[in-house]
């Protein structure tokens, strides 16, 4: 699914590396445990939390994922968006609920992510 | 063949991951693998982040010859109680202000694994841990 489709979905507001909108994803996983996401993320993928900190960026960089939901309308100071474009993350933002968020991605197509090994 | 080494104070959550920033984009630079680039990735940020909640302090060190990358954790203490709890899943210590910061779901040891080729670690009470993954670059 590609990334302006999601923010389409969502009613997704984009923080950040706008010129990667056309970019697909192939799958999506939602926690606000980046321990999970960490064990359970591979590369390419979109991660939906409610959690907004610089580690979900510093996980997003290790896994090299490729989007960001920050999902029920949460505050995104500059500090974060400024270290996701430097990663070349895309940030998007939406006052969806993570349990919305996900039933809408998911039933628009884009399924959850398989943990690989 | 090349060796660095990276401090890792206890506690400093606000500079967790810059050691392992720097080990991925050093791994890149000449020119490893992206997917062993991404697990060395892994394992270095789950070791950091383990040394800044659970240590008393450490290094990360990582070594790279044509053949072998190898990353070793090691610290000053104090030690895990139990080794083979440690590295099950959804087994944790971690203190609730460190949950509130997204880690210590109990995935970090078990991931670690996961992600290399060859896994070992020892620790004592009182004296510390070391956690070595390695990584073959040859037939993989």
């Amino acid at each position: 699914m590609k990334l302006a489709e999601v923010a389409a979905l969502l009613d997704a507001r984009a923080l950040c590396c706008l010129g990667r909108l056309d970019e697909e994803v192939s799958a999506a996983f939602g926690s606000d445990m980046m321990s999970d996401v960490l064990a359970f993320m591979n590369e390419d993928t979109l991660l939906l939390t409610g959690l907004v900190n610089a580690h979900v960026i510093r996980t997003a960089e290790m896994l090299e994922l490729r989007c960001i939901v920050f999902v029920r309308g949460k505050r995104v100071n500059e500090e974060i968006v400024e270290l996701a474009e430097a990663q070349n993350v895309v940030l998007l933002t939406t006052e969806k609920t993570l349990y919305e968020s996900c039933g809408v991605l998911f039933a628009g197509g884009l399924p959850g992510v398989k943990r690989k090994k | 063949m090349f060796s660095r080494v990276f401090p890792v104070q206890k506690g400093m959550f606000d500079t967790a991951g810059e050691a392992s920033s720097k080990i991925k984009k050093i791994l890149k630079k000449v020119g490893i693998p992206p997917d062993i680039v991404r697990d060395v990735a892994i394992a270095a940020y789950e070791t950091e982040l383990n040394l800044v909640i659970h240590s008393l302090g450490g290094e990360l060190t990582l070594s790279v010859n044509p053949e072998i990358i190898e990353l070793i954790s090691q610290d000053v203490g104090p030690g895990i109680n139990d080794v083979n709890m440690a590295l099950k899943e959804g087994y944790s210590t971690a203190p609730d202000d460190v949950r509130d910061m997204g880690f210590g779901a109990g995935m970090g040891l078990p991931n670690v694994q996961r992600h290399c080729h060859e896994f070992q670690i020892a620790s004592e009470l009182g004296r510390g841990t070391t956690i070595r993954a390695k990584y073959f670059l040859k037939n993989n």
